[in-house]
């Protein structure tokens, strides 16, 4: 199973680590940040480095997702689950409405109508007091619990949390190395020819658009449960910013180039906490740095250094393709 | 049999008609060949044959598949079709400036070919059911032998953006293929091929047209045009000149003039 | 009714002039090394901060603005210099995320030299309000409008009238091509950072008597300068100052006539209506692809 091997292995590290550091902060707390990004960002990647549609405001559904779940467990006495479950398919429904006419566009004007989508989705948070609560947020949201076992401490939900990262990093996988995954990566290629190939490409942007969005709901009923609080500071113009930076920084069009880019970009306002008051401005220039000198990703230039060295290293090895 | 039927096409851009009042029919299992000086229309033609432009006014209709088995022969009309419906019709096409999907390999890139060779949809594909798994081997192997037939298995696994440009234009023709089409649409398949590969292309173009498919082709190297085709038409200003067997056409002074000038 | 709308009008008209100097901002660069530049509304933030500095340290405001112009336009130049032309080649999205890191970066630099405190400008003219028909209008306003419109035609001048101005134009359709009739495209670059900069200084200075600014203002600012772009449909500068306007009118129309609080998703809704209906913004033209 080589189309794997990086899976497991990934896998194997995120479950073994908490064994031996069972109480380490970045572990336990950072990390599930960190793979709640993971999900966020490997969905966002499908619709952006695949299929090749920038999304600008894929907070929105992050939000809605944490909204749903917090305003019907704690108002409606709702199960958790069932919250979940209705934040997403409440998600479903939205993202498949938006995403018709806002998928025709292309480029900036797609830029700027997914941002426009994701402002108006937050300013709705902060202004429907009445069922959000409003700028000042919403708490005493219950956690999960899994047939009687209560996600209520932070080793837990590192388990729950990375295992839902990794179930979603198989999904993507999954998808991309399919028949449905071609389609999306063609109408990256050349729209038109993927038309001329039978793909119809509308129909297969709103479904990468759905499903993304859709994942970033289940996020975000797992983030409510996990803080037991949410606020419309979460879910801002500058998150969408954040998962956006996250997969390109990564690397585009790699499932494990975005869950690098989403460990990365959790954990570096960690290690720049050091720098105080320089923080901003060093997060700033590690974001140019990286982007001028490793336009494709951190993961992908990174990966392009390590094939140069093995080929250095074993240069008797023939590269392939290379016959007469 | 004709496969296809053009009747009174129209087509203007903002007042200049680019094609206008053409009719033809294509008959099955041939080689047809649509020549004409540049801005003859050739390309809108291709194009509102693929759905990309929409006609004007006039007609296109399509043989539907083992239509003449009731014995009544029922046709596509391909009028507002979207250019996956047509794709899905039976009709297939290269393109002038390659259209190559440069994010994949040579061999994925012709696994999308085989798009409508398969049905595996987006739920079960996510979860890599023993269905998904089983219809990945038949595409591969389906698409690997498109590759053979155009002679690029070698280069299977490379990187479409690594590939020479004469392998690409012969890895857009093994992707069209790979639908499996009734009709292919080769739009100047020999454009910037040096001779020996074009001498390729003319050989690639007669395996297909045996193998049963039925090839559209716009062409400017009249050698080619002349040894592969079987019919010719002749395109000026967007109005039918002339068509026939390449014999006739060579012959024909109309013909002659509109290519070479008046003093002729 | 018809009195608070002649006075919602003038703040509309007001902000609208800002978003649509940003708006234009935005389509120079655009224009010339087809980069969105996120970081557009720094240059406003810097325009507006550093007039203030100078201008508390004693120096006369005209000096004090000119000045302020100038380290803009500096940064304009160092941007470009050292984030756009080492990432030539880059794909848009890279682009975006360089832009937006050297925002942040521009935003952290303006925390360690400003803090976190809010600065303001003395009105240019005195705070005397002028009143029309029933409306009041500040003499800010009219300096905010009448200086918007000078600008606004002197750069539509530049690049239709000035051998300068073709050139980046021409830059713009086609660097290679450009090249080869002599034309000096890094040049060319770095002077349309530095007329995108100044225009953003001089917004921001221009408003800053108003709003006030503090280290993240830019943020908002190049928001609705980019809407305001897209709006207009992006790369005409005419589009971009109808954009500005537009968004800046119906904003206060929101503000006053719905609620405040909406009122950026009632702009921002109508900007993705107008995009639905048409792809390409409101003066935009759609590019006909070649297969």
């Amino acid at each position: 199973m080589k189309r794997l091997s990086g899976f497991y292995l990934l896998s194997l590290v995120a479950l073994i680590l908490p064994q031996i550091f069972p109480d380490n902060y970045y572990l336990t707390v950072v990390g599930v940040f960190a793979t709640l990004h993971i999900i966020l960002a490997v969905g966002l990647n499908l619709l952006m480095g695949y299929c090749g549609q920038i999304s600008l405001g894929h907070a929105a559904f992050f939000g809605l997702g944490a909204y749903s779940s917090a305003i019907l467990t704690t108002r409606y006495q709702l199960d958790p689950w069932l919250a979940m479950i209705s934040g997403m398919v409440l998600v479903f429904i939205i993202a498949n409405l938006i995403a018709r006419p806002i998928l025709k566009l292309k480029g900036h004007y797609l830029a700027m109508a997914t941002l426009g989508f994701g402002i108006i989705v937050h300013i709705i948070f902060v202004q429907t007091e009445a069922l959000s609560g409003g700028p000042d947020g919403l708490g005493d949201i219950p956690t999960l619990s899994i047939a009687g076992w209560a996600v209520d401490s932070d080793i837990r939900w590192y388990y729950v949390t990375t295992i839902s990262a990794l179930g979603t990093i198989l999904l993507s996988l999954n998808l991309i190395a399919s028949r449905s995954g071609r389609a999306i990566r063609a109408v990256h290629g050349s729209e038109f020819a993927a038309q001329m190939m039978g793909i119809n490409s509308n129909k297969t942007k709103v479904m990468v658009f759905v499903f993304a969005a859709v994942l970033a709901s289940f996020a975000g009923s797992l983030f409510a449960y996990q803080q037991n609080f949410v606020s419309p500071d979460s879910f801002s113009f500058f998150f969408s910013i954040e998962l956006v930076t996250m997969v390109v920084l990564g690397g585009m069009a790699s499932t494990y180039g975005a869950v690098f880019g989403a460990i990365l970009l959790t954990f570096l306002p960690e290690l720049l906490i050091v720098f105080e008051d320089y923080e901003m401005l060093v997060y700033g220039a590690i974001l140019m740095l990286v982007m001028i000198f490793m336009p494709q990703g951190l993961f992908i230039s990174l990966g392009h250094q390590l094939t140069q060295l093995k080929k250095n290293y074993w240069p008797n090895k023939k590269p392939a393709g290379d016959q007469q | 049999m004709n496969l296809l039927r053009v009747k009174h096409l129209e087509k203007s851009f903002g007042g200049v008609s680019a094609i206008s009042n053409l009719s033809f029919d294509l008959p099955k299992g041939i080689v047809f060949s649509v020549i004409g000086p540049n801005g003859a229309g050739k390309t809108t033609l291709f194009n509102m044959l693929c759905g990309f432009y929409t006609p004007d006014q006039g007609s296109i209709i399509f043989k539907k598949e083992n239509a003449e088995q009731n014995k009544e022969v029922i046709y596509h009309s391909l009028h507002n079709m979207a250019t996956h419906q047509i794709a899905a019709c039976g009709i297939s096409r290269s393109f002038q400036n390659l259209q190559i999907f440069f994010n994949m390999t040579a061999l994925e890139n012709v696994m999308v070919g085989c798009h409508l060779q398969s049905s595996s949809r987006f739920l079960p594909s996510l979860l890599r059911l023993p269905s998904v798994i089983k219809e990945e081997q038949r595409v591969k192997q389906q698409a690997l032998n498109a590759l053979a037939f155009c002679h690029l298995d070698h280069l299977a696994n490379e990187m479409a953006d690594s590939l020479a440009y004469g392998d690409l234009k012969r890895l857009e023709i093994a992707r069209a293929l790979a639908s499996k089409p009734k009709l292919l649409m080769l739009d100047e398949p020999a454009a910037g091929l040096n001779d020996t590969e074009t001498q390729q292309m003319s050989h690639l173009i007669r395996k297909i047209c045996d193998s049963g498919v039925t090839v559209l082709l716009v062409e400017h190297n009249m050698e080619l045009v002349m040894t592969s085709s079987d019919q010719i038409l002749v395109l000026n200003f967007g109005h039918l000149l002339a068509q026939g067997t390449p014999d006739e056409i060579q012959n024909n002074p109309v013909v002659v003039k509109a290519y070479l000038g008046e003093d002729i | 009714m018809s009195d608070y709308i002649l006075q919602f009008l003038i703040s509309g008209i007001t902000v609208g002039s800002i978003y649509a100097l940003v708006g234009l901002g935005f389509t120079i660069i655009y224009n010339a090394s087809d980069v969105v530049n996120f970081a557009q509304g720094e240059f406003v933030m810097i325009g507006a901060m550093s007039a203030v500095s100078f201008s508390i340290a004693g120096i006369p405001l005209i000096i004090a603005i000119i000045m302020a112009m100038m380290v803009t336009v500096l940064v304009g130049f160092a941007l470009n210099q050292f984030a756009i032309k080492p990432a030539k080649g880059a794909s848009v999205v890279t682009t975006i995320i360089i832009t937006i890191g050297a925002s942040i970066f521009l935003r952290g630099a303006a925390l360690l030299i400003w803090g976190k405190d809010f600065y303001s400008l003395p009105a240019f003219s005195g705070e005397q309000p002028i009143h029309i028909a029933g409306a009041t209008i500040l003499p800010q306003n009219l300096w905010v409008m009448g200086i918007s419109v000078l600008l606004v035609s002197a750069v539509l001048w530049f690049f239709k009238y000035t051998l300068l101005g073709k050139a980046i134009l021409a830059c713009s359709c086609n660097h290679t091509a450009a090249q080869m009739v002599g034309i000096n495209v890094g040049k060319m670059m770095l002077l349309s950072y530095g007329l995108s900069a100044m225009l953003g200084a001089l917004a921001g200075v221009l408003i800053v008597p108003i709003t006030f600014s503090s280290y993240d203002a830019g943020i908002m600012l190049g928001l609705k300068g980019f809407s305001a772009a897209i709006l207009g449909g992006i790369g005409n500068p005419i589009g971009a100052i109808v954009g500005g306007l537009l968004l800046g009118i119906l904003e206060s129309l929101g503000a006053g006539f719905i609620s405040s609080g909406y009122k950026d998703a009632i702009a921002f809704a109508i900007i993705l209506f107008v995009l639905f209906v048409r792809p390409s913004g409101l003066l935009g033209h759609e590019h006909q692809e070649r297969v």
